[in-house]
């Protein structure tokens, strides 16, 4: 029997580590147990291959809550926060389409493109600054149950209609709009140029098992825009050392706090006894008490595997089984001995310090996701770009470089299942694509490394590969998320509390879960 | 990147002072000389030449091209006679300023307009239903203001037109050394002085053109930080600094409606329909709740404060356009969002946004002032604007 906690965190993700460093911040004796053999979950940087170092998986941070980098104090333990300033999107014809950093630069652009537009972006961002406002105090705030008329919850309700007051009518109509539109209709109200709207309707599939013209994604839209407006903090960009280098800093800090974290101890089980938590049995065999555990886990996992399902309300467990997961998207890491030339900007400019965008039209996503909704890897998938090495120099030797490709759609449910032919398969659709935008891309690769949901899964432990822990559908948001009546990070188990992205906001580096879990675990205050 | 207007092979080597600045987007001279009080001097004293060629400007045409204007901007431009330019404010639904600009009639069915801002989808969007083509003509039209007390005369001496005959916001077509140019009698100095419009190809010649017969006549090319000084001594505001946008502004706090701004002599609610109309017809019937007037700053409360620290007053010489509080009393009652010392009045001058309470002409107050690093509060009071307006302008 090993010594006691006041509370043990399964899963050193960045949720768990966040829900650690304050819980242990507030005095608690805390322990983090982590199956693999370093902390980050999603958010973890390796050498791949030596000398190439990757964010293997989460490689961009937009959303990390500026109150966590505060409280924790952050760039203290090393968290160095690089710009990532432009997205460039290169055209099937040679052209291309940029959005740089610079408000004239990028008006004179897109004018290039579409005058109209031009002046229709910056009343764009305009709205979404208004909407992201209004709709970011959210998440950080525990979700109210709407059925509920406890006085507790009809407050937190109040809060909430206080933040659309605010908006104004006309605002209010355009935050229905992105409750309910699909990202291509809602942007279709505004643009004209193809490739921007492709561009723009990306942010709205990332994660999701949708197309820009499903309904719902225009929120997906703005949940990914509320990085942009944090982007006035300058929280918007590329972690130093990759995202594996913030799992880190959270990490210091929760240690600094006292917390002790264990890599390589993976949890079995969590011991229960009369509906309530003792505390967990590692692999190992080894058990540690605690009246309290916090599960970084997603929600399948938590609830299907740590806990025995029985001990669950039957209709609870239901629900959970139905969560969706549905994972979607792969990754791609190369490690170039020479950067990529691509034929619409050659030559080593300001784009390769940018995103650069695989997104010529909204059809061209669409197609992508016809290919998955009947169980295909898209021929020509949707991109998203960065090559690290170019922003952080340490990412890779001298003069050579890694290249990030975040891809979509890759369906965890594959036609036949993925084996590793058909992972070869996707990486040389992968390549095939970006090489007719950038030519010499074939010659530059010295190694690759090709990640399918279903490595996701087996790597990181994350369901169906979803990478957050859960579709970021509106039906799975909010009060929803994970299960009615459970938005709140507890379970119906006393003891046990849940703290990963399957909750409220979830998704991204964010790291609000954890935060608002450690709140309640400290009954209210953190 | 940024963009060079048409004149910049001209301007960057006269531009030894390396001071450069964005206007719209492109990169114009700060001032041209490593001091720019010449540049100043030649604007009330003889000619400036200014290249303005950043503005945003629209050719709209058509059958309704009136009538469409009048929709948009509150002037009356159906009474807008052919030959004459309008300055006009135009505004949201709400009433609140969107941006503002010169309105020339060049014929019956066609107008230029100029704003600093774009505004194609703007007037796009408004352009429903009106048998009207709204071009954007800002990259292939250049602009030079030619502003001073001899601006008239370097005109003469290189135009066919009847410059005499061109009244006081009034246009002519004209030949300048063989290029076809439009002249219209307009500024932003609000002293005697003209703007020249043509196709930017054209811009080299009538550059040389004017600088080489304008040698005669003291004129100097000129940079912004002169034509900010002579702009702020005629009152007339700037977007951005003095005023922001409503397309821009992310609070109501920050829009100001024509007649917060001054300009309520801009406001015809009697034409039909316009964008703002109502807005702006209710607000025209109780007072409004802030006014944008001119400030002076008196002098000796200057001495005093500078004084105590063992200084003579130490004042900016260029305006500067950061926001300072206004008092009365122990009450902050408003904001300068422009000021600075005019080298011509001697006089410290404030363009403030006010309670409309404390604008009467006359009513003491007291602006902030920095002095070695303390703030301190000086006596200044509400005058009549322009704060200078020679005879000339007109004439």
């Amino acid at each position: 029997m090993a010594v006691g906690y006041d509370a043990i965190v399964v899963g050193g993700g960045h949720n768990g580590l966040v829900c650690a460093a304050y819980l242990a911040r507030a005095g608690r004796r805390v322990l983090v147990l982590e199956r693999r053999e370093r902390v980050g979950g999603a958010a973890v940087s390796e050498e791949v291959f030596p000398g190439f170092r990757f964010s293997v998986f989460s490689y961009v941070v937009s959303l990390l809550r500026p109150e966590i980098i505060r409280d924790l104090e952050l760039p203290r333990h090393g968290l160095h926060i690089l710009p990532l300033e432009s997205t460039l999107t290169p055209l099937p014809d040679g052209g291309y389409l940029a959005q740089w950093g610079d408000h004239d630069q990028n008006r004179h652009e897109l004018a290039r493109h579409s005058p109209r537009d031009a002046d229709a972006y910056d009343e764009f961002g305009r709205l979404m600054y208004q909407m992201a406002r209004a709709v970011r105090p959210i998440l950080g705030m525990m979700p109210p149950d709407p059925t509920s008329l406890s006085p507790r919850e009809l407050l937190g309700l109040l809060r909430l209609t206080n933040y659309f007051r605010d908006l104004g009518r006309a605002r209010f109509h355009e935050l229905y709009r992105l409750m309910t539109m699909s990202s291509a209709d809602f942007l279709d109200r505004w643009f004209e140029c193809e490739p921007l709207k492709a561009t723009k309707s990306a942010s709205g599939i990332i994660g999701t098992f949708l197309g820009p013209r499903s309904p719902g994604t225009a929120y997906v839209l703005l949940h990914h825009y509320m990085g942009e407006i944090d982007g006035v903090f300058r929280a918007w960009g590329f972690a130093k050392g990759g995202t594996g280098a913030v799992s880190e800093a959270i990490a210091a800090a929760a240690r600094r706090f006292g917390a002790q974290i264990r890599t390589s101890a993976s949890v079995a089980r969590v011991l229960t006894r009369g509906g309530r938590v003792r505390g967990v049995v590692l692999e190992s065999g080894e058990e540690i008490r605690a009246p309290t555990v916090v599960s970084g886990l997603d929600p399948r996992r938590t609830f299907l595997q740590l806990v025995d399902p029985s001990e669950l309300p039957d209709r609870f467990v239901d629900g959970i089984r139905r969560f969706k997961f549905r994972g979607s998207s792969g990754k791609v890491n190369l490690a170039l001995g020479e950067l990529p030339d691509f034929t619409c900007m050659p030559g080593r400019g300001p784009h390769l310090r940018g995103a650069i965008s695989i997104s010529p039209s909204v059809d061209y996503i669409e197609r992508a996701y016809e290919d998955a909704k009947y169980g295909e890897f898209s021929r020509r998938p949707y991109m998203d770009v960065v090559i690290p090495s170019m922003i952080d120099p340490a990412m890779a030797p001298p003069g050579q470089h890694v290249m990030s490709v975040f891809v979509q759609y890759a369906p965890y449910h594959l036609n036949g299942g993925w084996t590793d032919e058909r992972r070869e398969a996707f990486g040389d659709a992968v390549v095939d694509t970006l090489a007719q935008y950038a030519p010499n891309l074939k010659r530059a690769i010295l190694h690759r490394q090709v990640i399918t949901p279903v490595d996701i899964e087996r790597m990181t432990g994350l369901s169906e590969g979803n990478i957050f822990q859960g579709e970021l559908a509106l039906h799975q948001l909010f009060f929803l998320r994970p299960a009615p009546a459970w938005a709140r990070y507890t379970t119906p188990l006393r003891g046990l509390f849940q703290c990963g992205s399957g909750t409220h906001p979830g998704g991204g580096i964010m790291g609000a879960s954890g935060r608002l879990a450690a709140q309640v675990v400290l009954g209210g205050r953190l | 990147m940024l963009k060079t207007t048409p004149f910049h092979a001209r301007t960057s080597a006269l531009c030894v002072s390396h001071a450069w600045r964005r206007w719209a987007g492109h990169v114009v001279a700060s001032s041209y000389e490593l001091v720019h009080d010449r540049e100043y001097h030649a604007i009330r004293g003889a000619a400036a030449l200014f290249d303005v060629s950043p503005l945003y400007k629209y050719l709209v045409s058509g059958k309704d091209a009136a009538r469409f204007l009048d929709r948009v901007v509150t002037r009356d431009v159906a009474r807008c006679a052919v030959g004459q330019v309008l300055y006009t404010p135009w505004c949201d639904e709400a009433g609140k300023v969107l941006d503002d600009g010169t309105l020339a009639r060049l014929d019956e069915t066609s107008f230029r307009l100029t704003a600093a801002e774009s505004n194609l989808r703007w007037l796009h969007l408004n352009a429903a239903g009106h048998d009207v083509t709204i071009e954007d003509v800002s990259a292939s039209t250049a602009a030079l203001a030619l502003q001073g007390p001899n601006s008239r005369a370097v005109l003469k001496a290189t135009c066919d037109a009847d410059i005499d005959a061109i009244g006081y916001f009034r246009l002519a077509e004209a030949r300048l050394r063989g290029v076809p140019v439009t002249i219209t009698r307009t500024g932003y100095t609000g002293d005697l002085g003209y703007e020249i419009w043509l196709a930017a190809a054209d811009a080299l010649p009538v550059w040389d053109a004017l600088v080489e017969a304008g040698a005669a006549f003291g004129l100097v090319p000129a940079g912004i930080l002169a034509l900010d000084m002579a702009r702020l001594e005629a009152a007339l505001v700037l977007q951005e600094v003095d005023y922001i946008s409503a397309r821009r502004a992310l609070i109501g706090q920050q829009t100001s409606s024509p007649f917060e701004l001054g300009l309520g002599w801009t406001v015809r609610l009697e034409k039909p329909g316009f964008v703002g109309q109502a807005a702006l017809a209710s607000e025209a019937r109780r007072p409004a709740a802030w006014k944008l007037v001119g400030l002076e700053v008196e002098w000796d409360a200057l001495e005093r404060l500078w004084g105590e620290v063992g200084l003579t007053p130490v004042l900016p010489n260029v305006v500067v356009r950061s926001s300072v509080p206004i008092y009365a009393g122990a009450d902050q009652v408003g904001y300068a969002t422009s000021h600075g010392w005019s080298p011509l009045l001697k006089k410290y001058l404030a363009l403030a946004h006010l309670r409309s309470q404390f604008t009467e002409p006359g009513t003491a107050l007291e602006i902030e002032m920095t002095v070695e690093h303390r703030r301190r509060r000086a006596a200044a009071r509400v005058v009549a604007t322009p704060f200078y307006d020679p005879p000339r302008k007109r004439s």
